[in-house]
């Protein structure tokens, strides 16, 4: 049994106030992750709160307002707080450097900088759920967005700041993996996940300043009666949603990239077999974030959008489906014929292959214009959407974590319990929202606070799904907090892996390695080398 | 070791000559009085084609000298591109919507009133089942 390194990047130095002023990625890392699990939280909450609400038609525990609050304060923290910080600037902070064989980040201020910047935005999205609060989905379509009551100043102010976080993390990352690799490490022997982080950084930094803009233009047409959007006024409001999805399509990649990435790492690792097509998941990560500029109109079938730039939009976003493809397909290759241990961030790895197929094929659905008319803004689009998002994200976002918890810590967490858990949140998340689709086909329109009798049952399948995920969750919560205390300590590679964050010891120094780092052996080498394991 | 390499890549900043720059001073000039002139004659849809040519010639002479882009790696070159195509891109396709409105159906924004000719038409009420189809 191995014990714990008595000189760790947690234990060197000590107190509040060496971790508030660390400009070491480990412990920003950490303190992302902090962040963005309160957010999670909080997210998650209010996802219980909708989902008591609908359990019956009617008024169960809240008014319609407070519901309209609740659902997009649901989207809003979810997006902007957990899903696009979670795994780069949490996951990707900690394990990016580590993974080059790097002391650090190239800039470690702004990586600090950064940080304080998506609290600042959180507490402002805080602020604005006490001053009135946003009733207008997360996506402040106008003229609505223009015109309610709710503090869609503020909370449009947050998502314009928290973008600026999301930037500096970008170029941070981008530079990082240009400048920073170890002797040896050539583009093509970087693991698969600081490709998609790559991939990941390169969207950040092209679409998040458009974000800026469009928000900054709905606040000018708020604040100061500028006529952008509204028709009165010589405006056009399907321009914000043309300025909006030009952002926020692309972000739904900066949520998915660096999840595939993860994926790649954990089905190698826990299959002991090389990756199967290493170039070709490399490059789709790259495919995907090119295309994922051209498709945005695809939200907007049925906003009054020309048809033929329908038509275009269509026919453009059937092409994510082929580099999407292309990954699921090196994955399946990989797994075959290799010899797989099922720990836990293997059961998510596997959990993501199913939902993320059945997230990416109803995609098809909805981008197919004919249909699309009918599922539009039905409860078909919210389970397509918690599919990829959180199918996708969040169980590969659940994978890493679980992955290079030993590395964080230095310590294990309970096995059984983490395969509980995981069983708990699959078959909740199933649950949820396959009850979701059958809703959304037979017409149940999304953020309506109450329903006809006949989708009673289907809405109480729903509710019952997210108490099982909640459970899972809850069981999650004590473990990993009880194994940062009490468990047992992890060696430096308790999976197996020849990645070289596993090269130092579990937690790491605070310099990373104890010497300069050089490339021995290619990330994937498992026919080559057997891994130390300790 | 990556400051030191980036102080040498400052060493070899490029420095160009004072005629260069009045040069393209005076092409600016000479640009925007072409600009002025042309906006007087009527060419109908090709006045605003070509106030933007004459902008984007304007603003690569800018970018190149006066901000070094010609002298410096092409990397810079290839950032700048790329964050004018993306740029095109979103003004483009948001103009296949903006500009083709209506194009392909006819479509007949007639309000909804009781008094409206095709009411008159539907079969009364009560001759429709319960799916809402009449049994014609
Ligand atoms: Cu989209």
């Amino acid at each position: 049994m191995s014990s714990m390194p008595e000189k760790n990047y947690l234990t060197e130095k000590r107190g509040l106030k060496s971790w508030l002023l660390t400009l070491d990625h480990k412990r920003i890392g950490v303190m992302y992750l902090i962040g963005i699990s309160i957010s999670f939280a909080l997210g998650g909450i209010f996802a219980l709160l909708i989902r008591l609400e609908l359990l019956n038609p009617g008024r169960d525990i809240v008014g319609a307002q407070t519901y309209n609050q609740l659902f997009t304060l649901h989207g809003a923290v979810m997006i902007f707080l957990f899903i696009i910080p979670g795994i780069p600037a949490a996951l990707g902070n900690f394990v990016l450097p580590l993974m080059l064989g790097a002391k650090d980040v190239a800039f470690p201020r702004l990586n600090l900088a950064s940080w304080y910047i998506y609290v600042f935005g959180a507490l402002l999205a805080v602020v604005s759920i006490f001053t009135g609060s946003v009733d207008t989905g997360w996506t402040f379509y106008t003229p609505y967005s223009t015109q309610t009551s709710g503090a869609v100043v503020t909370m449009t102010l947050a998502a314009f700041i928290l973008g600026f976080s999301s930037i500096f993390t970008g170029l941070n990352f981008i530079v990082t993996i240009h400048k920073l690799r170890a002797p040896g490490m050539t583009w093509f022997k970087m693991p698969l996940f600081v490709w998609s982080l790559y991939a990941t950084a390169i969207i950040q930094v092209l679409a998040t300043p458009v974000l800026g803009i469009t928000l900054v233009l709905l606040i000018l047409e708020r604040v100061l009666g500028m006529g952008i959007f509204d028709p009165a006024m010589g405006g056009d409001p399907v321009l914000f949603q043309h300025f909006f999805w030009f952002y926020s399509h692309p972000a739904v990649y900066i949520m998915i990239l660096p999840a595939m990435g993860i994926i790649s790492e954990l089905i190698s690792t826990f299959s002991h077999k090389r990756i199967f097509g290493y170039r070709a998941i490399a490059f789709s990560s790259f495919g995907i974030a090119f295309i994922s500029f051209l498709v945005w109109g695809h939200h907007m079938f049925t906003s009054g959008q020309s048809e033929l730039a329908s038509m275009i939009f269509s026919f453009l976003t059937f092409f994510v489906a082929i580099p999407s493809g292309i990954k699921v397909f090196n994955w399946l290759a990989t797994l075959y014929k290799g010899s797989i241990s099922l720990d836990t961030p293997m059961l998510y790895a596997l959990s993501f292959l199913f939902l993320f197929a059945i997230g990416g094929l109803t995609g098809m659905f909805l981008a197919t214009t004919a249909t699309d008319i009918h599922l539009h803004d039905t409860y078909f689009v919210v389970a397509h959407f918690h599919y990829v998002m959180f199918g996708g994200t969040v169980i590969a976002f659940l994978g890493g974590l679980h992955f290079w918890w030993p590395k964080i810590w230095g310590r294990m967490y309970n096995e059984n319990w983490a395969k509980i858990s995981a069983l708990l949140v699959f078959v909740g998340f199933n649950v949820t929202f396959i009850s979701q689709f059958i809703m959304g086909i037979k017409g149940m329109p999304r953020r309506y606070y109450t329903y006809l009798d006949q989708y009673h049952r289907m809405h109480g399948f729903s509710t019952i799904g997210s108490w099982i995920m909640g459970l899972g969750f809850f069981i999650m919560v004590v473990y990993l907090v009880h194994s940062i205390y009490k468990g047992r300590p992890a060696g430096s590679n308790p999976w197996g892996s020849l990645t070289m964050e596993w090269e130092t010891t579990s937690p790491p120094p605070t310099e990373n390695f104890a010497g300069d780092m050089k490339l021995t052996h290619g990330p994937y080498d498992y026919d080559k080398i057997v891994p130390r394991t300790d | 070791m990556i400051e030191s390499t980036m102080i040498n890549r400052n060493s070899h900043h490029h420095i160009a000559p004072l005629w260069l720059y009045l040069a393209i001073g005076g092409a600016l000039l000479v640009l925007t009085a072409v600009t002025i002139t042309v906006s007087y004659i009527d060419l109908g849809g090709w006045n605003i084609v070509v106030a933007l040519v004459i902008a984007s010639i304007k603003g690569s002479l800018v970018a190149m000298f006066f901000m070094h882009l010609y002298y410096d790696k092409k990397i810079y070159t290839i950032v700048i591109v790329m964050g004018l195509l993306f740029l095109s891109i979103f003004i483009s396709l948001t103009m296949f919507d903006t500009g083709r409105r209506g194009d392909i159906y006819e479509i007949k924004s007639e309000p909804i009133k009781p008094e409206a000719d095709f009411y008159k038409e539907l079969p009364p009420a009560d001759s429709l089942d319960q799916t809402g189809h009449s049994e014609h």
